[in-house]
Parts: structure tokens; sequence; C-alpha cells
């Protein structure tokens, strides 16, 4: 008994530390509806700069001074970065934000590493917190203790800030309607601006503590964004409270969990989250969302097919690529290949995304089922490839129906984390069931069948799969079931009206989405001759998103093209440079900036301005404004 | 449409950069974890670097220069095989070697076997890469699991502790090397129990509840191969709860620089450790290579840089040891091979293609602040490999 008490108390420790990185981005999350991607590499400058600082000023008040001063500049570079970056892209579609910000992430883990260096550094302990307390019978550190007398305190004070004063009062309003708020004549500028700050400090707090107890490194970051993440997706986005019951609820029952099952740590949180969505689909604490007033892919643009010209370019383009293997070295062939992969992978995210309107934060899980699956035909079966390319998907397909079937329930940002949380789940079955999928070391000698053993023919054969694969995406955009799809992105309450079951219609999106995902994955575990967990991994399911919003997330065709630019790129870089994180992280943010529609979005302005100069049919902007504003006034 | 430009495009960016192989050259590709775990990568490199500098000063490979191009694996199997492909069908290197992740190692021998180029996995622990997936292309420089497992089981055999608990991250490494370590140990020491078992995910130990856990147990000795910072975090709360006190502690790697000098002044005392007390060792081989270190690079060594240097060191033994180039030439070369290492000579076994490398076993002690190693013993890594003959019998047969 006593026993359990003491572990319950471990429990509240490790549950203050991710309550203090949570607050901050529920905060940030609740008011500006920024995915904040780079709130983890902020927790970790914060735990970099007061190491610098206590390692410099000894005594008490060098201590807690350095993590107070620490905290202090890594808010002010959280501004400077809201105002440099994220106030040119506010615009932008929805989850552009997100990609901004990973491009800063990858640039911070490289920039840390060069100022502080590749080595581990070891911070001091808090002064007057070094030893422990006797708890009965047994040892506690007393810094837990502080730490868990923290959490409350930072609760309470965000309380008496978003209640007690008028910038708290503005930011509950935004949270819950910010348009509201900005019509009522707030100034958005500075109070997103002060928000994105606060949530940075708090961040930085959350890293800046950890330095008496661990030590500070480079994959800081990663270790905890994602936890971050679906602590505040589990107590429902913008609810500090929600965050503050989520973060004891996961870590209670991790510290308990591990008395059970030794091996619960990894795919715990994520467990939670997906039980947690499905019973309450806004979290525990969140409310259901207003009403979007702008649809996620609401083009100003009609789409429409390809004319004639454009059906040809794509056919030359084709034979181009075609006879790639004439002139070009194996190499380069196998990169294409890999290239062309992603492309299919891509195409299938942006189907969902786009034509769908839900954004998924573990398609990664379809690509690797279907990876495995085309392994498990190898290996198990002894198919060849012809056969484990067929069947193999259909490990993706039966994915994505078991998974979309749940995910289809919810709607928006609840959405894509119980997609993630899922994804996390498949992986941690891959990474854990040794016996069946290898674990980490993953499935081996999955290569090609003769004839498509060599580059070349594997290019061949890849490129007529994901020609037909996308061409057939294309299709379905253009076909009733993608304007029916289309018709529940934009106005769930219309197309219900006449006779569209939206989570139906959405569930046979996310299946489609998964089987060509699938297909992508099967290609790819070909390609690599083996499988892997890091498939299904959330980085895998990162390279999908950033190549749909890159390539324009408003346009039918974008992520093909965002695929190309960034895997030729991500390669690219990787062979020529060790700090390819920072060059990455920075075209990305210069392409973010310069390009906030993507890339194909941007061609289109540009093609659409140059032919019809002041759009005299009135079919322009305008029209389509009023469209919009209609959908506002639903 | 755009589409396909974009991929010729991407192609033909790739291909102009293609290098023309010069004569009186050899080109050998290397690929390791860089970016994703420089404080490893970096000594290794500078080990890498040194022994380099040396051969080609001495005159290079009969004359030819060697030549090095690593890349970098972030980490990730899939790049890895990138990276691998890169640097066969572009570079045309004779060789490859590198790799410090164990999926990594595994995912470049399978590649070797596939493309059939040889390949030195030089820091993958995994006992499978020249065991249960071992091939005819892949060699093996770094001390393995197994190998590390069967010393350190020595050790704990030795002491009187009945009751063990485990802490191991929750990947191959960490699942392997326990289960050699309890089979060894139990084989040697039927009395012994194992109590509890922790497995905290790789990165991201929450150590709190888990040394609790352990606690709780209340065995007579703990077996960690947890490092990095899991390693300091479980230090740091294990110290103040008092987990480790008068308890053995047996733990795996934790006494290479590299995950030993973090710990600074907090390092515990006494726990039986794998590692490489650089400040220590009085061979002619090692100071030789501890001066001209020291001199090339104002810092001293970890064992990275040991596993560098001497994989540099086998690449330019096995190219001198033939003058058939080719892939099976290098290969039927490799075996047996000798190879003269700051850690001694060692020889890349032909049965199972593991090389001798031996390892430190010792004991953690704090001096001047730092943690250090102390009375440590050499122990050849031939004394603890299985023969040469039951080795066979563990690889697949092709």
């Amino acid at each position: 008994m006593e026993f359990l008490l003491v572990q319950a108390l471990s429990g509240l420790a490790s549950a203050a530390s991710l309550f203090l990185v949570a607050s901050g981005l529920s905060i940030i999350f609740g008011v500006m509806r920024i995915v904040n991607f780079a709130h983890g590499a902020f927790y970790m400058l914060g735990a970099y700069v007061a190491f610098t600082l206590t390692d410099r000023f000894a005594g008490p008040l060098g201590f807690w001074g350095g993590i107070l001063v620490a905290c202090l500049v890594v808010a002010a570079v959280g501004a400077l970065m809201e105002m440099l970056l994220l106030r040119r892209i506010y615009h932008a579609p929805e989850l552009f934000q997100l990609l901004a910000t990973f491009g800063v992430t990858l640039m911070v883990e490289d920039i840390v590493v060069l100022i502080w260096g590749a080595e581990d550094l070891m911070g001091p302990r808090a002064p007057g917190f070094t030893g422990a307390v006797t708890v009965f019978g047994r040892l506690v550190p007393s810094y837990d203790f502080l730490l868990i007398a923290l959490g409350p305190i930072v609760l309470g004070l965000l309380w008496l800030l978003f209640h007690g004063t008028r910038w708290g009062v503005l930011v509950r309003a935004a949270t819950q309607d910010r348009d509201m708020v900005a019509s009522l004549g707030v100034n958005q500028k500075w109070l997103f601006t002060s928000v994105f700050a606060l949530g940075v400090f708090l961040a930085a707090l959350g890293g800046a503590l950890q330095i008496p107890r661990t030590t500070v490194s480079h994959a800081m970051d990663l270790s905890i964004i994602v936890e971050v993440f679906v602590v505040v997706v589990i107590g429902g986005l913008g609810s500090v409270t929600g965050a503050f019951v989520a973060a004891i609820l996961v870590s209670e029952l991790n510290a308990f969990g591990i008395l059970v099952l030794p091996k619960i740590s990894m795919v715990m949180v994520f467990l939670v989250m997906a039980v947690v969505l499905v019973v309450r689909p806004w979290g525990l604490f969140g409310k259901p969302e207003g009403t979007p007033r702008a649809a996620a892919g609401l083009s100003i643009r009609p789409w429409r097919p390809m004319s004639a010209l454009e059906r040809m370019g794509v056919a030359v383009a084709i034979l181009v690529a075609a006879s790639l293997p004439v002139f070009a070295g194996n190499y380069a062939l196998s990169v294409g290949t890999e290239i062309l992969v992603f492309v299919l992978f891509a195409a299938s995210l942006h189907f969902l995304m786009t034509v769908g309107g839900l954004a998924s934060f573990g398609h990664a899980a379809y690509f690797g089922l279907g990876a495995y699956g085309a392994a498990f035909m190898v290996k198990f079966l002894g198919a060849p490839m012809e056969l484990a390319l067929l069947v193999g998907p259909l490990l993706g397909l039966a994915g994505a129906v078991l998974f979309g079937w749940f995910c289809v329930r919810l709607s928006g940002v609840y959405f894509a984390m119980l997609t993630l949380a899922f994804a996390q789940i498949a992986w941690s079955v891959a990474f854990q069931w040794v016996e069946v999928t290898g674990g980490d070391n993953g499935m081996l000698g999955i290569w090609p069948s003769k004839w498509a053993s060599s580059p070349q023919g594997f290019f061949w054969l890849t490129l007529a799969i994901v020609v037909i694969g996308v061409g057939v995406l294309r299709m379905l955009v253009f076909s009733p079931f993608g304007y029916g799809l289309r018709a529940a992105r934009d106005s769930t309450l219309r197309s219900e009206a006449i006779g569209i079951d939206r989570k139906s219609t959405q569930w046979a999106a996310f299946i489609v989405a998964g089987t060509f995902a699938g297909i992508a994955g099967a290609l790819f575990a070909f390609l690599k001759g083996s499988v892997f967990p890091e498939n299904l991994a959330i980085p895998t399911s990162v390279d999908g998103l950033v190549m749909v919003l890159l390539g324009g997330i408003e346009t039918v065709s974008g992520a093909v093209i965002g695929a190309i630019v960034y895997k030729a790129l991500a390669i690219w870089l990787m062979s020529k440079t060790e700090l390819s994180k920072l060059v990455l992280g920075g075209v990305i943010v210069v392409l973010v900036v310069a390009f906030p529609k993507g890339i194909v979005g941007f061609l289109e302005d540009l093609r659409h301005r140059r032919r019809r100069p002041p759009a005299p049919d009135g079919a322009g902007p305008e029209a389509a404004g009023y469209v919009a504003k209609v959908e506002a006034a639903e | 449409m755009k589409t396909m430009i974009g991929v010729a495009l991407a192609a033909t960016l790739l291909v102009t950069g293609m290098a023309k192989a010069q004569q009186g050259e050899i080109k050998v590709g290397e690929i390791n974890s860089y970016s994703a775990l420089p404080a490893f990568t970096d000594p290794y490199r500078k080990g890498m670097d040194l022994a380099l500098k040396q051969i080609n000063d001495a005159g290079g490979i009969k004359g030819k220069k060697l030549v090095i191009i690593s890349k970098d694996d972030g980490g990730k199997p899939g790049d890895a095989l990138t990276a691998a492909n890169e640097l066969v069908s572009r570079d045309g290197v004779v060789m490859i070697a590198g790799g410090f992740l164990s999926n990594v190692g595994l995912a470049l021998a399978d590649f070797a076997k596939q493309k059939k180029v040889p390949y030195i996995a030089a820091e993958p622990l995994t006992d499978a890469i020249v065991w249960s997936k071992g091939n005819d292309y892949t060699f093996r420089l770094r001390t393995s699991n197994y190998m590390q497992a069967a010393m350190l089981a020595e050790e704990a055999a030795k002491l009187p502790a009945k009751k063990w608990a485990t802490i191991a991250p929750n990947y191959e490494f960490g699942q392997s090397f326990v289960a050699v370590f309890k089979e060894l140990l139990t084989k040697k020491r039927p009395d012994v129990e194992f109590v509890a078992e922790q497995w905290p995910p790789l990165g991201k130990i929450d150590a709190g509840p888990v040394l609790q856990a352990i606690d709780a147990a209340k065995p007579d000795a703990i077996l960690n191969a947890t490092f990095a910072g899991d390693l300091v975090k479980l230090v740091r709360e294990g110290n103040t709860r008092g987990v480790f006190k008068d308890r053995a502690v047996v733990s795996y790697l934790t006494g290479e620089p590299e995950y030993l000098d973090p710990l600074k002044t907090e390092t515990p005392e006494g726990w039986i450790v794998s590692g490489y007390p650089w400040y220590g060792i009085n061979t002619p081989e090692h100071k030789a290579f501890l001066d001209a270190y020291q001199q090339l690079n104002k810092d001293y060594p970890r064992l990275g840089s040991i596993v560098g240097y001497s994989t540099v060191m086998s690449i330019a033994a096995v190219l001198k040891a033939t003058d058939d180039h080719n892939p099976d030439g290098i290969v039927k070369a490799m075996k047996g091979l000798k190879v003269d290492t700051p850690f001694g000579p060692i020889v890349y076994r032909a049965a199972d293609h593991q090389s001798t490398l031996g390892a430190y076993i010792g004991k953690t002690s704090v001096k001047d602040g730092k943690g250090v190693m102390v009375d440590y013993v050499f122990r050849a890594g031939a004394d603890y490999l299985p023969s040469e003959a039951d080795a066979a019998k563990l690889r697949p047969k092709d």
C-alpha cells in the first residue's frame, strides 16, 4: 500500500513536468489554432540556455535566477519567431503554420549542436532540493515535491491571469471565437504575439526545470513533443485544466502500468488518447468546435479536370520519365524510384486532406502496414513480388477500414490526433511483436523478382504503378464520389440535407487513401529490400504532411510536386551535408513565406492572373468571396 | 506532368554530381548517424581521420591513396540504404563500412548480401548481424552484445547476489543483451533468480517510477543496459532515492567516456561496467594511438574513436592483404584477417566474421569530480566467443 502511494508520488512529479510544457501548447493551440510543432524545440532551448546560465552563475540565486532568465530569453525568441515568421502566414490555409514550425524545429536541432556541442550536458542540481524526503520508509527526491507543487501553482497563476485580467478575458474570448474578437476591434497581432510568448515561456520553463534531473541533449525535443500534444488533446484543446488532469492521468497510468506490463510505456499515452477520443470526441474538458467559417480546402477557383493541352503535357512528362533509365545511372534511378513511391504516398494523403478535408497525422500507418503486408507475404508464405505487391496493400486497407471507422466520427485536430494515436499503436505493435515483425531490427530480404530486380526494371514498374495510382486518385476527385466528398467537407449540413452521409463518405475516402498509401508502402519495401517500424513512425507521417502542404493544400495534385521537391531535396542534402536538417528547415521556412499557398498553389495563382486579368465574367475572387460569406453565415 | 519533369530534373541534378574515379585512388564508403548521434560520431570520425592520415602518410595502399567517402544516415535504416546505394552505384567504392544502430547495421548487412558488397559493421552490437542474420559479405568489428554480456556475467557470477532485477531500453539491443546475460549468468549460477524487469522506451525513461518498481522487488543486484540521457536520469534518481545503496549494479557500456563523462560527480561508486579507461591503458599500441590522437585533436579519445580508428585500420589491412579488390577477393581476404588496433591485435574470424576485439571491464569511481573506471582489466574478445565451429552453426545456411 505504502509502495503504491510512493509510486503515485513519482507519477505526479512526472505529470508536473509534462503539464508545464503542455499548458503552453494548449494556450497557443486554443487561441491561435496553430499546431506548434516547435514547442519541443523551445522546451529544449529552455534547457540549453538554463544550462549555460546555471553553469556560469552558481548558488541559489544563480540557479533560480538563471532558470527564470532562460525562460524569458527563450520567450523573447519565440515572440520574435511569431512576429517574423508566423505573422506572415496567418492568412494561409490552416495547418500551413505547422509546416513553418516544423521547419524551425529542424533548424533548432542542428543549431543547438553547433552552439553547445554534441555531447550531453549535465546541469547542476537545484540548490536546496538535492536530497530526498523519507515517505513511508522510502526516499523520494525533494525536487519531486517541488515539481508536484509547481503544477497546481502554475495552473492557479494561469487561472488568475485568464480570469482576473483584461488580457486573460481577451485570450479566453479568442479561444472561444477569435473571429468575433477580431471583429470587435481587438488588436489580434498584439494578442497573438503575447499568447505565443507566454506559451513558449511555459515550454522553456518545463525544459529548464528538467536540468537537475537529466542531461541536456539535442534530441530532447523529440522525446517530449508528441506526448505533450497527446496530453493537450486528451485534456481538450485550449483547456489548461484539461491539460493538467490529462498529464496526471497519463503519468499515473504509466507509473502503475509498468508494474504490470513493464513494456507498456512505449504506447501508453496513445492508448489513453485513443480511448478518450473514442469515448469523448473533444477530449476530457474540450467543447465541440464551432462550425468552421472557412472550410479547410475552400478553393477560390473551382477545380476542373485537365484540359487537352495539359493532358498532352502529362503524357510527355511521363514519357520523359519512362526514358530516364536509358541515360540515368543506377543511383539516380533508385532515388527516382524512391521519389515516385513518395509521390504516391503524398498523393494518397493529399486526397484525404484536400478532397476529404481530413488532415491525418498518422498516414504512415497505412504506408507501413502495406510494407509489412508485403513483407509477411514474402517471409511467411514465400510469395513472389507480384503477389506480395497485390496482397500486401490489403493490410493497409484493413487498417484503414478499422481505424478509419473510429476516426471519421471526429473532425479537425481531434481527427488528426486520433489518426496519430492509431498510427502509434500500429507502430508499437510492429516494434514490440518481435516474433512476427522482427521488432526494431525489421524484416530483411524483401527483394524484387528477377525481372524487376535491376534498378531500371524496378523504376519502370514503380512508374507504372504510381502513374496509375495518381491517375485513379485524380479521377476519383472528379467522380460523383469525389463531389460528394467535397460537399461533406465544405458543408456537412447542406450535404446531409441532400442525402450524402458524411461519415460513410469520409470513411470510404479514408479507406481509399489508406489503400493507396499501402501500395506505396509495398513498393517501398521492395525498393529497400527491408521493412522497419520507422516506416509507420511519426517522422514518415510528418514527411507526408510536409509534402502535401508544400505542394499546396488547395490544389488537385499539388502533393505530387511537393513530394518531388521535398524528397529530392532531403536526399540530396542528406548526401551533401551533415547539417541537412538546418538547411532543409531553412528551405522549408523560406518556401512557406514565399509560397503560402504551396508551390503548385502559387503556380496556379500565377497562371490564373496571367490568363484572366480582371475576372471579367464575375466568376473571379469576388464571387468566391461572396460564396465564402454565405458559408460563414451558416 | 510537372511530376516527371521534376523527377528528371532531380535525377540530372544527382547525375551531374557524379565524380570520376581517379587513378591511384582506392575509394571506400562509410555511413554513420552523424546528424542523429553526434556525441558518438564526432569522436568516431576523429578516430577515422587519424587512421586515414597515418595510412596515407605511410604511402597509402601499395602506393594508392585511400579515400573514404562518408555519408550520414540520420539514424534511419531507409536513409542508410539510400546512402549505401549512392556509394556503391555512383561513387564506385570497393567496400562499405560504418553503422551505429543495430537496425541500420542489419539493413546495411542485407544490402551487402544482395548487392555483393563487402561491409564492415563498425559499431552495431546486435548478435544477429554475424549470427542469426549473418551473411558472406558482412563482418563486424565491435565487441558484440554476446561478448560483453559474457564478460559482465563472469563478474556478476562472482557476486553473492541471488536476486537480480534488470533495466534495459525497450528495443532489440536491450532485449537481446538481457537475454544473453540471463542465460550466461544462470549457467554459471543456477541459484540466481530474476525478480523484476523494466523496459523503458529509449530516450524516454520515466526514471522515478521505473526505479521505484525495481526497488519494490527488493533485488540484491541490478543489471542496467540504459545509456546516454536515460542513464543520467536513472543514476540521478537512483542516487537520490537510494535505490543503488547496498546493491551491486552491473551496467553495460557505462564505462565508455561517451556515457560516463556526463555523469561527473554523480558517477556511482563501484558499479561493474564495460568501457574504455583511456587514461590508464599502458600498452605501447594504445600509447602510440593516444599520443597521435591528442596531437591531432586536442581532445581525449572516446570509445567511438577506437572504433573509427580500428575500422579504417581494418579497411587498410584488407586492401593491403589482397590485390584483388573485387568483392569476392576482399571477402576472402577478410576471413581470418589480422589487424593491429589500439586494443592489440584482432582477428576477423573466418567462421562467423566476428572480430576478436576485446573490452575493458572495471568499476566506476569518482576522481577529481569526474567519473572514471578503476580496477579495470582487459578481456580478450576471443575468450568470450563461442568456438568457431559452434558459431558457424548459428549462421543461416545459404
